[in-house]
């Protein structure tokens, strides 16, 4: 009797066995990627030892794709097929990039999303991101010893705190392209912030103030017994390292008095002027030189006066948003406890001079900024894939950077979801129709801070159409915002008195459509058929074996919340996905998770309901 | 929503926390039992469990923040209160304002423009500290209003604290963009 033996969870299920998670920090000019082990947080070096991998990929004519360290190497030689920064790119348009006239590159405009021609063909951003994050998850299997016996379960990636939602998607498809699970998206800020608070048992205020290669974030947390609370953000999604080289080019172009220059030129003296500003971090002054192909030889010292005062403006850039966040969240500089630097762009005395006297007290420089982020992003993913146990674990409560909102008459927007709010979050509002017999109505959803749809981003259009016709103002339609976890958006419309309903996940405009990232995977399948077979199979067995160990703990915990006949129809679901679990048939076991998620649906509602009462008896208990 | 238990999401907000439908709040313990429930519901916890188990989360944890902010502004608190109470604040008919008090506000927002186009950050913190400590006054003759059932009187008070809300928001933005 199958049936009966089930009804005693727990007893055949295997010891709980550690799932491999990692966390990513896909960073403009480095990558990395961490993952917990016995109990620590640690990168996972290549086979060199080297924890990172340059953020490059190159496509060579012969159809190879190096990345990293390999494609570093070929960046002066073959500037328009090593791409280096592309996360500057990502859910850009041509018109958002600056110094776009200094870049070597092949760009085409699509819509929505740029797009470069290499020798490999036109590649998007998603898909050079995905090749890194692809070398990222091999270097993590490899590392591990995932295979089919412990695959990897998936990845915290992190994005920086101030990307909008057409850079979130941007970076969730390219994931998907490398095969990774996304468990979440994090925001840098809020890893280092992890990582450190951690570290530390910090309790109190804290900035976090985490200048990369191409992206600026400031953000204000509340660290008080295990929560870890988003309180502000701000930031600027185009301002970083890069910018910094990008005036020590200028200077240099200017001094040695050179004419425009190729791009393999361009890309040496980026090269150069990029070694010059890390070699003045220690330094007073860096000699900078280069023979160019022309022939013409560039020989220059740079001093830190003159850095400091070409320069002097990014840094003024940085402190306007970090004024901002601290008014979000209602503080002066005095209130903070303590300041964490993150991001290599740090290491710069400019900026740690400018961050000091702003906040009044010396920035905390006791983690390895180039680190930090993928350490915290390990150690959340650690909790994701559910290796930690009750009590021993913590709670993150983060926030959107930008507000969410809709277009209305006269290229107005309403905002729906204001920045700074609490995700999960869910807003709806009313609108209404302005003509009479109107059948359909345009959507258009923005983010960001000004009032002028032209002033703001535009996520999504979609329009809800079949309405019957009636007076102008007599429809009601509601509109309802829903941001997730990972700070991404869905939009649903629905006229009330008729109940038309149009949805909209907020990709199309920005991200890859579902056809383009299926047209992709498969063209990567193409060439192993029988492997990606294996995996979808393989992947689809780990997933059944998780929901199956799931529902038999929740049994296990709560089976006085079923009836005997509820309780009888979970135990038959479990026991048909058991019987599949060991066969090949991966559409038969997809069918079966869906019918015991479906089964088990209101037991879960009624398990989450409890534990919230738990929650609040406890704390009356406490009380007395 | 099939999954969303109906009984919770026809509670109101004071219930699901467990406090009293008042507007006097004990905000700490607001804050503590919003952190506890978050650390049931919330996504993280659920991430290693099925789909609808994901969803569910993503329901509580949207619901339970939208509480906890209703709840802990008190101008949000108090609007909350009166819809509970099926009173209609009349946001849409400005002729429910005063008309002295909208020709109060009128001259504060005048004095606002002017100290702003002049740059007189010393006006703008004097106006900031007036309008800071009436915006004070009023909430706590709001909650007297509110707890002493006095519905009519706590409506017009709300009317009258967004503007001052609006007003004094006015006041912080010129005084930053001055700063910088």
């Amino acid at each position: 009797m199958a049936l009966l033996q089930l009804s005693e969870p727990g007893e055949s299920a295997a010891p709980h066995q550690h799932r491999l998670a990692v966390g990513i920090d896909l960073g403009t000019t480095n990558s990395l990627v961490a993952t917990v082990r016995s109990g620590m947080a640690v990168v996972l070096n290549d086979e060199l030892g080297r924890p990172l991998l340059p953020s490059i990929v190159r496509y060579g004519a012969d159809g190879m794709v190096e990345t990293g360290y390999d494609a570093f190497a070929h960046q002066s030689a073959d500037p328009k097929n090593t791409i280096v920064s592309v996360k500057r790119f990502m859910g850009r348009g041509l018109r958002d990039i600056a110094h776009i006239e200094s870049m070597p590159y092949d760009f085409i405009e699509a819509e929505g999303m740029v797009k470069l021609r290499t020798v490999q063909g036109v590649k998007s951003p998603v898909e050079v991101s995905g090749d890194i994050l692809r070398a990222l998850r091999e270097r993590a299997e490899a590392s591990l010893g995932a295979g089919d016996g412990n695959p990897l379960t998936g990845a915290v990636i992190t994005v920086p705190a101030y990307f909008d939602d057409a850079q979130r998607q941007a970076t969730k498809d390219a994931a998907r392209l490398a095969g990774l699970n996304v468990l979440r998206l994090l925001n840098e800020p809020t890893a280092a912030a992890i990582a450190y608070g951690l570290d530390n048992a910090a309790e109190g205020i804290y900035a976090v103030y985490d200048l990369g290669g191409g992206t600026f974030d400031i953000s204000i947390l509340k660290l008080s017994k295990g929560v870890f609370q988003v309180l502000s953000t701000g930031g600027d999604s185009a301002l970083g390292g890069d910018d910094f080289d990008h005036r020590v080019f200028c200077w240099v172009i200017e001094q040695a008095k050179l004419k425009p220059v190729s791009p393999q030129n361009g890309r040496l003296l980026q090269m150069r002027a990029r070694e010059a500003k890390e070699y003045l971090t220690l330094n007073g002054e860096a000699p900078i030189t280069a023979r160019l192909s022309t022939d013409e030889f560039v020989d220059l010292k740079i001093t830190t006066p003159i850095f400091s005062e070409i320069t002097r403006t990014l840094v003024q850039k940085t402190l306007g948003p970090t004024r901002k966040a601290l008014r979000d969240a209602g503080l002066t500089p005095s209130d903070i406890k303590g300041v964490v630097m993150v991001g290599g762009a740090t290491r710069m005395p400019q900026i740690q001079h400018a961050v000091g006297e702003y906040f009044g007290q010396e920035p905390l420089n006791n983690l390895d900024p180039d680190k930090v982020v993928a350490l915290g992003a390990a150690t959340q993913a650690n909790l994701l894939a559910g290796n930690r146990a009750t009590g021993d674990d913590w709670l993150l409560l983060d926030v959107i950077p930008l507000s969410l909102g809709i277009e209305t008459m006269g290229g107005l927007v309403e905002k729906i979801i204001p920045r700074n709010a609490t995700i999960p979050a869910a807003r709806a509002q009313d609108f209404t129709t302005f003509k009479d017999g109107q059948t359909a109505m345009a959507l258009h959803v923005t983010q960001g801070e000004r009032e002028l749809v032209s002033d703001c981003r535009s996520l999504a259009r979609f329009e809800l159409r079949g309405m019957p016709p009636m007076m102008a103002g007599a429809a009601r339609i509601r509109v309802s915002f829903q941001v997730d976890a990972d700070g991404l958006l869905s939009v649903t419309a629905r006229e009330q008195t008729t109940g038309h309903e149009a949805h909209v996940e907020v990709k199309p405009s920005y991200g890859l459509s579902d056809d383009e990232i299926a047209a992709m995977l498969k063209d990567g399948y193409n060439h192993a058929p029988d492997d990606a077979f294996r995996r979808a199979l393989r992947e689809a067995q780990v997933e059944a074996q998780r929901l199956v160990e799931a529902v038999q703990s929740a049994l296990k915990a709560d089976a006085d919340l079923l009836s005997r006949l509820e309780r009888a129809h979970i135990n038959s679901c479990l026991a048909k996905l058991q019987a599949l679990l060991i066969g090949d048939d991966r559409r038969a076991i997809d069918a079966a998770m869906g019918a015991l998620s479906q089964g088990t649906a209101e037991f879960a509602a009624r398990r989450m309901n409890q534990s919230v009462q738990r929650a609040l008896a406890g704390k009356k208990v406490a009380e007395l | 929503m099939t999954n969303f238990d109906l009984e919770t999401l026809q509670q109101d907000f004071f219930s699901l926390f467990g406090l009293p439908r008042q507007q006097a709040l004990d905000a700490d313990k607001l804050e503590l039992l919003y952190r506890d429930i978050q650390a049931q519901v919330h996504p993280d916890k659920h991430a290693h469990l099925a789909d609808s188990d994901k969803r569910l989360a993503m329901q509580w944890a949207t619901h339970v923040n939208e509480a906890y902010q209703t709840l802990k502004d008190p101008l949000k608190r108090a609007r909350y209160l009166l819809h509970l109470a099926g009173h209609d604040v009349g946001l849409e008919s400005n002729t429910a304002m005063s008309g002295a008090f909208l020709m109060e506000q009128m001259n504060l927002r005048e004095t606002v423009a002017e100290a702003k186009a002049v740059g007189d950050v010393a006006a703008l913190d004097a106006l900031h500290r007036r309008v800071g400590k009436e915006i004070v006054a009023e909430y706590s003759q709001l909650q007297q209003a509110l707890d002493g059932q006095s519905l009519n009187r706590a409506g017009t008070l709300v009317r009258q604290l967004m503007f001052q809300e609006k007003l004094f928001q006015e006041i912080d933005d010129a005084l930053a963009i001055l700063e910088t």
